[in-house]
């Protein structure tokens, strides 16, 4: 499925997220945008800067500010035949809208027998380090990975950033995009083509030691632990898992199969979050092969500070994950 | 090889009494083997088509270790062979017993000590993290000498005086005792048992153990708390009620097998199995079902004159009830001293379990079973 139809192009994850818009756009008539500020404002993060003049207001479409409004119109919009794209400026807005999320988006095709699938599409930004306080910066991507009839994807990469819209449009679910706020200005080299598939994790970096289940914005952190650490002859496998929902279980248990060690760094909390469930499927499937405990680095239990130095000391760090890997082979 | 009691840590094969090929039902008896307590017949609780002998007669092994595969058990060969004993709560103590001795190690150093047939007792090297470690034991495979089966430890080669002791201590350690006394009349008990052996022939009498032992099972069947094991996840109660009846061996030392259900048994038939038990425990013949299953004991004095005695719990039992001797005592009835025949129960309990309040229920039921002989 990683047809290269392009040649190899440089850009932003942010003109990687606009350029898979404008795409949908152009290819698909059902397909419009919905949310705040994305039109004539550009979008809270600048996703869809441009596209109002390009598109016109018939199809990107600045709504009031109510999150369960709008969304609850996607759906409407969905059921209709449309191809809805809805923006939610961050994932702690989106709690506004968790009614039409989970009571609607994600039961209606189970409710109605398959009648009325909701093939929605919802954007929005996730994830701290841009020192944007506790109402913007949490990570709760984890929570919707709870929700039977929804694929939540977490795309890490540039290509990803690109490819993931349209399969998300293909798909017959609702599908939750999660945007890190990290990555927007990261700049790489567009490789695959526009058709990269969900629900498939990638190993982004192999290794013979510890297999590291990440996404988002922490694979950069996890691929730059494990390069420290190659020096020291220590080897991490570093796992993209891209969609939390479903998880590629096949991929992570084959990987642990091979390390016998499992770390996970998640941004997200650690009480009741997607590290359990990660480290819970592998004491289910792979309890056997495990040669240390299972091991997980996560954002510490608080709400994300504002000042810069607690913002960093509450997530997820290099040295943190370093020093996790290194324990689990403590010999 | 089945853990025949919490103290035993590794048993000799003494012979086999199957072969490859050969169709197991259960119950059948598939070896000898010989512990502290003397030589054990191990029943199968599985039926099956044997595939395979694993241990060799001679050998000494450690408990937990796979003895035979049976057919279509290879996927689980531990469990496969002379299996756990009868009932689910025995066989998943005798079970977590093994596993506290085992050294710490990672599922997947076990996986693969099992596979190359190392005993991990037998690994020295263990890292920084305290348990061994896939590398640990494939180190230890390529080591010449690696033994594929442990060597006794000093506890295992010991006597049934250092079993006991071991049993003892660890019960004495882990168990938060309490205890309790409660005097009765024994005349309702003793009148009953003299008119019931005197219409019969010697070997139809019975002993007063068997009131004893019908009693106190009764009553473990009705009071939640003293009947059952305590394991890794606390107490665990057990349905059955098997009585383990202490029992003095010829050289010294003390063994307790169970008379299984024994709430449920005709005091006739408990007085034929005690019978049983106690001939096969002097000639050397107890079966691993019974000697492991226990899920409470019984430890009377007999006739020493000893009026109380104060028992240590058998691990990892939760209780463990006391009958001093039927001695002539002044008692009091109706504002008038009487000499009357007295039995102190005595009842050792486990107070993680349960409370002072809760062991006198159980005391009293047990005298008030036998203040009503006939019931029984």
């Amino acid at each position: 499925m990683n047809a290269v139809t392009d040649v190899p192009r440089r850009m932003s994850y942010r003109e990687a997220l606009r350029e898979a818009l404008r795409e949908a756009l152009q290819s698909d008539p059902r397909v419009f945008l919905m949310g705040e500020d994305i039109g004539r404002y550009g979008g809270c993060y600048a996703v869809t800067k441009s596209l109002l003049a390009e598109f016109g207001e018939e199809r990107i479409r600045d709504t009031p500010l109510s999150e369960s409004a709008f969304v609850g119109a996607g759906i409407g919009a969905a059921l209709g035949g449309l191809r809805p794209i809805v923006e939610i400026m961050t994932v702690n807005f989106s709690l506004l809208a968790l009614d039409q999320i989970l009571n609607n988006a994600a039961t209606l095709c189970h409710m109605s027998g398959g009648q009325c699938p909701v093939p929605l599409v919802i954007r929005m930004a996730t994830g701290a380090g841009r020192q944007l306080a506790a109402q913007h910066s949490h990570s709760l991507e984890g929570w919707y990975a709870h929700i039977p009839g929804l694929r939540i994807v977490a795309p890490a990469t540039i290509d990803d950033a690109r490819a993931m819209l349209g399969a998300a449009l293909r798909s017959p679910d609702p599908v939750l995009i999660f945007e890190h706020i990290a990555l927007l200005n990261m700049d790489g080299e567009l490789s695959a083509g526009p058709t990269l598939e969900l629900d498939r994790g990638a190993i982004r970096r192999p290794g013979r030691d510890v297999t590291v289940l990440t996404y988002g914005a922490s694979l950069y952190k996890c691929l730059h632990a494990a390069s420290q650490l190659a020096e020291d002859g220590l080897e991490l496998e570093v796992i993209d898992l891209r969609t939390l929902r479903p998880l590629d279980d096949a991929l992570i248990m084959s990987s642990v199969r091979r390390t016998h060690r499992a770390l996970i760094v998640d941004e997200g909390w650690r009480s009741g979050g997607l590290s359990g469930e990660l480290g819970m499927r592998i004491a289910e499937q792979a309890f056997f092969e495990l040669d240390a405990p299972l091991a997980r680095v996560c954002t510490a239990e608080v709400p994300i500070p504002y000042p810069k130095h607690l913002e960093d000391a509450a997530l997820p760090s290099v040295e943190r994950i370093a020093e996790a890997a290194r324990a689990l082979v403590a010999k | 090889m089945p853990s025949l009691g919490a103290d035993m840590e590794a048993g000799t094969l003494v012979e086999w009494r199957i072969a490859p090929g050969q169709h197991v039902h259960r119950g059948d008896v598939v070896a000898l083997v010989e512990t502290e307590k003397g030589i054990i017949d191990i029943e199968s609780f599985e039926e099956g088509l044997v595939e395979r002998l694993i241990v060799q007669p001679g050998s000494r092994v450690p408990v937990g270790t796979a003895l035979a595969v049976f057919a279509g058990e290879a996927a689980a060969p531990q469990d496969a062979g002379a299996a756990p004993p009868q009932p689910a709560t025995a066989a998943a103590t005798a079970a977590t017993a093994g596993r506290e001795r085992a050294p710490r190690a990672s599922p997947a150093a076990r996986a693969k000590a099992v596979a190359l047939g190392i005993d991990l007792a037998s690994i020295p090297d263990r890292g920084p993290q305290g348990f061994i470690t896939l590398q640990d034991v494939e180190r230890a495979a390529g080591r010449p000498g690696a033994a594929p089966v442990a060597p006794p430890t000093a506890a295992s080669r010991g006597t049934v005086r250092t079993a006991i002791g071991a049993a003892m201590s660890r019960s004495k350690r882990e168990i938060p005792h309490y205890y309790l006394r409660l005097a009765m009349d024994f005349t309702a008990a003793a009148r009953w048992l003299e008119r019931y052996n005197e219409a019969r022939a010697v070997p139809e009498r019975l002993l007063s153990t068997v009131l004893l032992i019908k009693a106190s099972a009764r009553a473990a069947g009705a009071v939640l708390g003293f009947n059952g094991y305590f394991g890794v996840n606390g107490f665990e109660p057990s349905q059955a009620v098997h009585v383990g009846v202490a029992i003095a061996l010829r050289g010294g030392g003390l063994v307790a097998p169970a008379i299984l259900d024994a709430n449920q048994k005709p005091l006739a038939t408990i007085m034929l199995e005690l019978h049983d038990l106690v001939g096969r425990v002097r000639s050397g013949h107890m079966r691993s079902g019974e000697l492991a299953a226990a899920t409470l004991t019984v430890t009377s004095l007999g006739e020493e004159g000893v009026d109380s005695l104060y028992p240590i719990i058998y691990p990892p039992q939760v209780a463990i009830i006391g009958f001093g001797s039927v001695l002539e005592r002044p008692w009091a009835v109706a504002g008038r001293v009487e000499a009357r025949p007295v039995l102190n129960l005595t009842l050792a309990a486990d107070h993680r379990v349960s409370d002072g309040r809760q062991g006198a229920q159980f005391l009293a039921r047990i005298r008030d079973a036998l203040l009503r002989p006939e019931e029984l």
